[in-house]
């Protein structure tokens, strides 16, 4: 049962919850495949992205899911400096409320922003992606590439590596696979794994490539170099050494398959080897269009769908 | 004015006794079981308990600068309101207390109040922790402390000789520690739900430190130290070893950290985004066992009011603190003496005789004959439901709304005076 205003984290969900949307997104997929990738389900309502940090991958993927199922969708891009001219979030909230808008996907820079957006609109709100807390949607996609690839999700051993502390992948990733029956390990550098993490459920490994024979699946996150002058990183030269998916790395499994999995963009030659992400294992692509059908199918059941996924 | 049939707490000798008080010219004269008088006014509190009137020695009434979040007035009666007869209001304001002239408006502002408002000054010029404030200025205009609260002073040689000053003209030290690099811009208590939330944490060794410098200054310079808001195990077992030391260092706890904790923070709620943060709950117990064992002095509110659009914020743009006067006898009352965690003449001793002993205050902090008549009748039965319309201060940003409390100040006398009275339909 999916009886939810907002998507607002893995956290809130039951696993019967997610289990529902994998399930929806299952058909939404095969309407992706079609030549006339169109179905009226979502006519007439109005879907709008709010972004206040650019992200031309996760918007264009929350727009297309809104535009296969017929709705009518507005894209705001909030830039910083429209924020100094003294425009309130609640504001911006409100004149989007004002103008009809029904779901509202929002991507913040800060934690919490679409609860706060939830508790203060009659919108059905969304997250895709606040500060470093959640990012349900991006989860879900990835629950389904692994379903989709290894066929379940339970008794898998997933590892997460890379910069846990900063990474909103990394959460919802967790709650979603400890949810589903999974093993979870983060791995990364020691200063970017957060305090008491291991009370999520969690194992921490600093060493990857222990973490790499452990494996089923890896998550590979996304280094942001900018974070090098806050002091977390030593070098990027030396994080490549250390926690960089290599080809080396992977040779030493001695055959073993691993299931690649990264959120995008793809910082080639930092956290991932052009070798590994273009090698069979890696799914970058399949995630991309299975982060559409995700989407379609959390769309299609906070407008009130039901489950039956009979969206024709 | 005699006051009839009271439950009457004495806090020194710790016993609760029926009484009748009789006040003259704004002075306690005769305490007895049963006084008769026809010449005066006569209120009879029957079922209701007198205790002395609360002192809070740590509340920002935002004047001036700020008064579109709490002024002077408002804040006195939010204070009234809340049972207390005795403010120390503390310099985060703008321009802040570095010199006399801010004292001074002050003192003319609230002359006219009836609430006795004591004034604390800078540590340093503009509370940027670079420059001595002007001390002896200070003093002399009638400030009781010193204090940079909300910014630690970070430079050691400034925060030596600021204390060097402070023992030669006897002022008592605030200091709101917290090490700024180890807090790091942490919005809350760094721990399981700073990680889950995914907000910056503040470190409990960032309030740690700052403690541990700061005695070790006191110990140098042999000044008066006023921890304020303790938040941790850590601070309250390095406040105890000070004092065994012999050094004169107190400390103080606000309501809110000895009733909720960092878990609270789950939803974003920014009313609760206080500095410190709230933390878990086994530094919350060794606060209470810390207040029991008489390591922590003095309970203060740390009454910080925000306008609610400065509060309806993202949670990092919002900013540190919660108003605390109105609220902060009933919470305790109900939390802490209802649920037998303390009693009620030990929780009165850390909000009236041991403030105003710190703060030396005489003829204040307890109801003795020949005392001032600061007085708070509390209705112990009283139940109300927080609610914005309830509150009388300016801002509404207090972490309680919604819950039902128990035990509310019904009347408060400053002086001899009836300065407040809570006026309740189909209450009496
Ligand atoms: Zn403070």
């Amino acid at each position: 049962m999916v009886k939810r205003k907002h998507l607002l984290g893995l956290q809130e969900l039951s696993k019967e919850e997610i289990n529902t949307i994998l399930d929806i997104a299952r058909p939404m997929r095969d309407i992706i495949m079609r030549d006339i990738k169109k179905v009226p389900t979502l006519r007439g309502k109005t879907v709008a992205t709010l972004f206040y940090e650019p992200s031309t991958r996760t918007r264009s993927s929350f727009e297309l899911a809104a535009k296969f199922l017929s709705a009518d969708t507005l894209s705001i891009n909030v830039s910083s400096s429209s924020v100094q001219k003294g425009e309130s979030l609640i504001d911006t909230i409100r004149t989007l409320e004002a103008m009809g808008v029904e779901i509202i996907a929002v991507r913040h820079q800060q934690s919490g922003v679409p609860k706060f957006i939830s508790l203060n609109t009659k919108m059905s709100v969304i997250n895709a992606g606040d500060g470093f807390h959640e990012h349900p949607t991006q989860a879900l996609l990835d629950l389904f590439t692994i379903k989709q690839k290894l066929y379940k999700i339970e008794g898998l051993k997933v590892a997460i590596i890379g910069d846990i502390y900063h990474s909103r992948v990394a959460r919802s990733n967790i709650w979603g696979l400890l949810k589903l029956g999974a093993e979870v390990t983060v791995c990364g550098p020691p200063s970017l794994i957060p305090v008491e993490i291991e009370k999520l459920g969690v194992r921490v490994e600093i060493n990857l490539q222990r973490t790499l024979e452990w494996a089923d699946v890896v998550n590979v996150l996304r280094i942001q170099k900018e974070r090098q002058d806050a002091g977390y990183l030593t070098t990027l030269d030396e994080y490549r050494d250390w926690y960089g998916l290599t080809q080396e790395k992977l040779e030493k499994l001695k055959g073993k398959k691993l299931l690649i999995l990264h959120p995008g963009p793809l910082n080639r030659g930092v956290e991932i080897d052009d070798y590994v992400a273009d090698s069979p294992n890696a799914v970058v692509n399949e995630q991309v269009t299975n982060g559409v059908a995700v989407r379609m199918a959390v769309l299609y059941l906070l407008a009130g769908g039901n489950e039956s996924g009979n969206v024709d | 004015m005699l006051i009839k049939n009271g439950n009457v707490v004495m806090v020194e000798d710790g016993k609760i006794r029926k009484m009748d008080v009789l006040i003259d010219k704004g002075i306690i004269v005769e305490i007895s079981p049963e006084i008769n008088r026809s010449d005066v006014e006569v209120i009879d509190i029957e079922g209701k308990f007198l205790i002395p009137g609360l002192i809070d020695m740590h509340v920002h009434f935002r004047d001036p600068g700020y008064t579109h979040k709490e002024d002077i007035h408002s804040g006195s009666n939010a204070a009234l309101a809340g049972g207390f007869t005795g403010v120390l209001m503390m310099p985060n304001t703008d321009p802040p207390p570095d010199n006399a002239t801010v004292i001074y408006y002050w003192k003319e502002k609230s002359k006219s109040i009836p609430l006795n408002i004591l004034f604390s000054g800078c540590i340093t010029k503009n509370r940027a922790g670079k420059e001595l404030s002007k001390f002896y200025e200070l003093k002399e205009a009638g400030a009781v402390a010193i204090t940079d609260d909300g910014n630690w002073v970070a430079d050691g040689a400034v925060f030596r000789h600021a204390m060097e000053y402070a023992a030669a003209l006897d002022l008592l030290v605030i200091t709101h520690p917290e090490e700024p690099t180890i807090a790091n811009r942490g919005v809350i208590n760094e721990g399981y739900w700073s990680t889950v939330l995914g907000l910056r944490g503040i470190p409990k060794a960032a309030e740690n430190i700052a403690i541990y410098r700061d005695i070790e200054i006191a110990k140098m310079t042999g000044a008066k130290l006023h921890v304020a808001h303790l938040s941790t195990a850590e601070g309250v077992r390095l406040v105890a070893a000070a004092k065994k030391l012999g050094l004169k260092v107190t400390a103080e706890v606000t309501p809110h950290h000895l009733v909720l904790t960092d878990e609270a923070l789950a939803g974003y709620d920014t009313n609760l985004k206080v500095n410190p943060p709230l933390r878990e709950a086994e530094e919350q117990k060794a606060l209470l066992k810390g207040l029991l064992e008489g390591v922590i002095d003095v309970i203060a509110t740390d009454h910080a009011p925000h306008a609610s659009y400065e509060k309806n914020v993202e949670f990092n743009d919002a900013p540190f603190g919660i108003e605390g006067l109105e609220t902060a006898f009933p919470v305790l009352y109900t939390e802490l003496v209802l649920k037998k965690k303390i009693t009620l003449e030990k929780l009165l001793l850390k909000m009236t005789v041991n403030p105003a002993k710190i703060l030396q205050l005489p003829k204040q902090g307890d109801i003795k004959k020949g005392n001032y008549a600061n007085l708070t009748v509390i209705d112990p039965k009283l139940t109300l439901k927080v609610s914005e319309e309830l509150l009388v201060g300016k801002s509404k940003n207090n972490p309680f709304l919604g819950r039902t409390l128990t035990g509310w100040p019904v009347m408060t006398v400053y002086q001899g005076i009836v300065a407040y009275q809570r006026l309740l339909k189909g209450v009496q």
